[in-house]
């Protein structure tokens, strides 16, 4: 326990940051993400907003996973949901992007409470097979229902205005995503204070008390699936505006596992584990990129080795966190602040 | 050609993928019984099998019945090692995370195969012969009713293997409660150790039969989804299962791709799999798992 | 085995329920009918034609050796299981299929034979959740965490801290994860969250079962305050008999999933057929004696 941390208000010791310099670094990163863009270049904006959508995405899924404990592995198959359905508003319909982005999320809800109904009579790996088959089944979805999502050739979507300025450039779209996702993040945060977080954590760890505790676990597991995939419909809507095509293929199985691996990585069941995790693993293949292009000096066809070198690390990062580090970057990230909290008096 | 015909030939396909989607689904459910892990990867073990074969038949010119052996060997290997590495420093951990080390271990196996082989498509070197064989009028292709008996005499092994050694038997046991049998003398880890090289050697054997009928790519790893629904669908933990459940799946899945386009396969496997969770959770054969408080 | 009866005086039980039954505050406190209830798990007989009552504002313990069927009564009072035939009432209306979270709201708490606590969760958001029922943030009040959210958990923070947590004496373990506390305090916190569920009607299940002596005489202090400070009516399940025959106003003995006898302690304790079920057939006279010897020689 930390000491001269008294506080002398209930209010004061509820508040999501207790301590000063946890409030600093707050403050830092804040400005840190808002000055960003004047120091960075196209390549490095353009991934920032991929960052930006994955940590959306990657936090509804720790919701459902890390803290409901119900697992999915159809996260990307509910920001596919989100993409189309931004893409089709924006095709037809003239509605404000922003409008479009929460339609987008509901409309995913929607889906995620319907495939969620497993989640009533099975729980475990049933119900993450069962989310499997719904995603292959919303894929097949895409690719025939042709009047509304074009088949395979997909929706081209036109791009978000704000205030008259198109959102073309990656430096404009850095501004509307980032600020997204950090209030989405913060509606995450904020959920774990209430009696909703609550019950969601109760449901993971001991289901059946859970519900003679007075949790109703019908509404309490879907409203699990909804939040979750609304962050990934809203997610997926940003995808939409960021990449501006959305094909049946846009969103493959993998890039679900990608999402589980990112909480997994980062730490099931905390929020900083879902931001964390989505960014680290966004940035990985970049920086093995870097390092493929490197050896290129040595080897010259290593190239076509990034691809598979990309997927093995993808595994290795998986089983290497699960084995050594169950709790992820998180709880690291605690270990490093617990060390110079006593640096210097510990050696 | 007569529609009833036609009917009772993809009818055949189907029970012959049938067989093998069984011989696969045997794989899991070995590992599973014995050691409470889906192991996800076993589509990638079908796909790194077929590869070893390649390598062994194709790369070095063995004669196919060594590549065969070796290629089983090397699954074997394979399962040993991964059970000895990676799943027994887990053992006691939550499942689900058991499960996403599968996941992991599919994903390192599919890119080793592309870094070794590259991502195109290839050949398997011919070793069943062309000829077709017909059932009275109805005409079957060669492979697949290879494959079909190949699955159900070593699907039969297993379950005599199952019944009457002493190993099926200390098998069972550590099924039906780990701590209770290591407390009785049966070497648990060595149990676990067993169950993963027979089911990946089955697997890799899988593979073999699968890439000569369909030839090989590293994308091939996906029947192990299909595998996967044959499990729910015919209980996780039943041999029986798995052998009808694979049959059944095998026969829908032709139908399906013969009378409703190829697209609608996978949609009717995976809606078969939502209805069986549905109404059945635990599968045709499963043991249902009981609540307590 | 469970422990034998024991024969220890007792403190002016019967006075108690009296006192109890007059002086108990109108509303607060709930009554509880079991009728004829009878559960079976396959061919098993869990519960044969089970009735008793409990008085409002009363401890009423539930006893018998093991697989008596006391925690599948419990389960099925508490809407975990439900009885193939019987009703339960709960101040005269009856609840015997309602859903288990309509319980709580209506009343209910319990805890439970092994502990039940949940283990990613601090000792505070622990007892917090169980006031779960009642309170009314809804899903964007939550996000916002503004307004309504805000104000509820504020409220909530003060009556966990000040009528819970102070009352219990776990003002130094708040902040602790639950999997690091000992036994008796995880039981504590159990308590604790039951009792912010605000009952009407609390259900322990083996409350002390465990502790050590001074572990069970802080217990049966706290579930006596529970009892006189806010008269709440309790039901448990107890082995425990010195604190049984101790706090309880009214014993209810099951055997084999039947009612075989029921009364004020010192009756249950006299009664042959008790003695049997506990310690097998015998000269009841004889089995007295012994238990008589055994209680003066402890």
């Amino acid at each position: 326990m930390l000491i001269g941390t008294a506080k002398h208000s209930y209010r004061a010791d509820e508040a999501l940051l207790t301590t000063s310099p946890q409030r600093l670094w707050m403050a830092i990163l804040l400005i840190a993400l808002a000055l960003a863009p004047l120091a960075l270049d196209n390549y490095w904006l353009y991934l920032a907003c991929l960052v930006s959508i994955n940590v959306a995405s990657a936090t509804g899924l720790n919701i459902l996973t890390g803290f409901t404990g119900l697992v999915s592995i159809g996260q990307a198959a509910f920001m596919a949901v989100g993409a189309y359905t931004v893409a089709v508003l924006e095709a037809r319909t003239g509605l404000p992007f922003l409008v479009n982005l929460v339609v987008g999320g509901a409309v995913a809800a929607c889906v995620g409470l319907v495939v969620g109904l497993p989640s009533l009579r099975v729980k475990g790996l049933y119900l993450a097979i069962a989310t499997i088959a719904a995603s292959f089944i919303l894929h097949f979805v895409f690719v025939n229902w042709q009047s509304v999502t074009n088949g395979n050739s997909g929706i081209n979507v036109t791009p978000a205005s704000l205030f008259g300025v198109e959102l073309t450039d990656y430096v404009h779209l850095y501004y509307v995503f980032v600020p997204i996702t950090a209030l989405m993040v913060l509606g995450a945060a904020n959920l774990f204070r209430t009696r909703i977080g609550r019950a969601f954590i109760a449901i993971r760890d001991r289901d059946i008390s859970a519900e003679v505790l007075g949790i109703s676990l019908l509404r309490y597991k879907l409203l699990s699936f909804a939040v979750s995939s609304f962050y990934a419909g809203v997610a997926g809507g940003m995808w939409a505006y960021f990449f501006r095509v959305v094909t049946p293929e846009s969103f493959p199985f993998i890039y679900s596992i990608f999402f589980l691996a990112a909480i997994i990585v980062g730490g099931m069941g905390t929020i900083l584990g879902g931001v964390v995790g989505a960014v680290f693993m966004t940035l990985v293949p970049e920086l093995l990129r870097f390092a493929v292009e490197w050896l290129t000096t040595i080897f010259p066809n290593a190239v076509t080795a990034l691809s598979p070198i990309r997927t093995i690390v993808f595994g290795a990062l998986i089983i290497g966190f699960l084995i050594a580090e169950p709790k992820g970057l998180a709880e690291i990230i605690q270990r490093i602040r617990r060390f110079f909290h006593l640096w210097p008096f510990r050696k | 050609m007569s529609d009833l015909l036609f009917f009772t030939e993809v009818t055949l396909a189907g029970l012959g993928a049938g067989a093998l989607l069984s011989l696969t689904a045997l794989a899991f459910v070995l590992i599973y019984k014995a050691t409470r892990v889906i192991n996800l990867a076993v589509g990638e073990i079908v796909m790194l099998g077929a590869y070893l074969f390649f390598a062994f038949a194709a790369g070095l010119g063995l004669p196919a019945w060594v590549a065969i052996v070796l290629s089983i060997a090397g699954g074997g290997l394979v399962g040993a090692i991964l059970e000895r590495g990676l799943i027994r420093p887990m053992l006691g951990e939550n499942p689900i995370s058991v499960f996403m080390v599968t996941i992991g271990i599919g994903s390192v196996v599919v890119g080793l195969v592309e870094l070794l082989w590259g991502t195109e498509p290839r050949a398997l070197p011919a070793f069943l012969g062309n000829q077709p064989i017909f059932l009275g009028e109805a005409y079957v292709s060669r492979k697949i009713a290879i494959a079909f008996l190949v699955s159900a005499v070593v699907i039969a092994g297993f379950v005599l293997l199952f019944r009457f050694w002493r190993g099926g038997v200390a098998l069972r046991a550590t099924a039906s409660d780990q701590a209770a049998a290591y407390s009785c003398g049966i070497n648990v880890p060595g149990v676990f150790s067993v169950a993963w090289i027979i089911g990946c050697a089955t697997a890799a054997g899988a593979g073999i039969l699968l890439g000569s009928i369909g030839g090989i790519s590293p994308a091939m790893g996906v029947f192990g989804l299909s595998a996967l629904v044959v499990v729910i669908v015919g209980g996780l933990d039943s041999i029986a299962g798995a052998l009808i459940g694979g049959l059944l799946i095998g026969v829908f899945e032709a139908w399906a791709g013969t009378y409703l386009g190829g697209e609608y396969k996978i949609v009717t496997t995976f809606g078969i799999l939502i209805a069986m969770l549905m109404i059945r959770p635990y599968g045709l054969f499963g043991t249902t798992e009981i609540e307590r408080l | 085995m469970s422990a034998p009866v024991s024969l220890k005086p007792h403190r002016g039980a019967a006075t108690q329920a009296e006192a109890a039954r007059k002086g108990a505050p109108s509303g607060a406190a709930a009554s509880l009918e079991v009728e004829g209830v009878s559960l079976s798990f396959g061919g098993v007989k869990a519960l044969r034609d089970v009735s008793f009552s409990v008085a409002p504002g009363s401890i009423t313990a539930l006893i018998g050796p093991n697989g008596a069927g006391k925690t599948s009564m419990f389960n099925c009072i508490s809407g975990f299981y439900k009885p193939q035939q019987g009703t339960i009432r709960y101040n005269g209306e009856d609840i015997t299929r309602m859903h288990p979270p309509h319980r709580a709201r209506i009343g209910f708490a319990r805890t439970f034979q092994n502990i039940a606590l949940f283990r990613g969760m601090t000792v505070l958001d622990n007892i917090k959740l169980g006031r779960h029922a009642h309170l009314k943030t809804n899903i964007l009040d939550a996000f916002a965490y503004w307004g309504r959210a805000a104000r509820e958990e504020m409220e909530l923070r003060r009556d966990v801290e000040e009528r819970i947590i102070d009352f219990l004496e776990i003002n130094h373990i708040r902040n602790m994860p639950v999997a690091a506390l000992s036994y008796g305090l995880q039981k504590r916190v159990e308590l604790a969250r039951a009792l912010a569920m605000h009952p009407r009607i609390l259900l322990l299940d083996e409350p002390v079962a465990g502790m050590n002596r001074e572990e069970t005489e802080d217990m049966a202090r706290f579930i006596l305050d529970v009892k006189e400070e806010w008269g709440t009516t309790i039901l448990m399940v107890e082995h425990d008999m010195g604190m049984v025959m101790d706090i309880s106003d009214h014993v209810v003995v099951l055997n084999f999933g039947e009612v075989i006898a029921s009364g004020l302690p010192h009756e249950v304790q006299g009664n042959a057929q008790v003695a049997e079920a506990y310690l097998g057939a015998g000269e009841p006279a004889a089995i007295k004696e012994k238990i008589h010897k055994r209680a003066s020689v402890a």
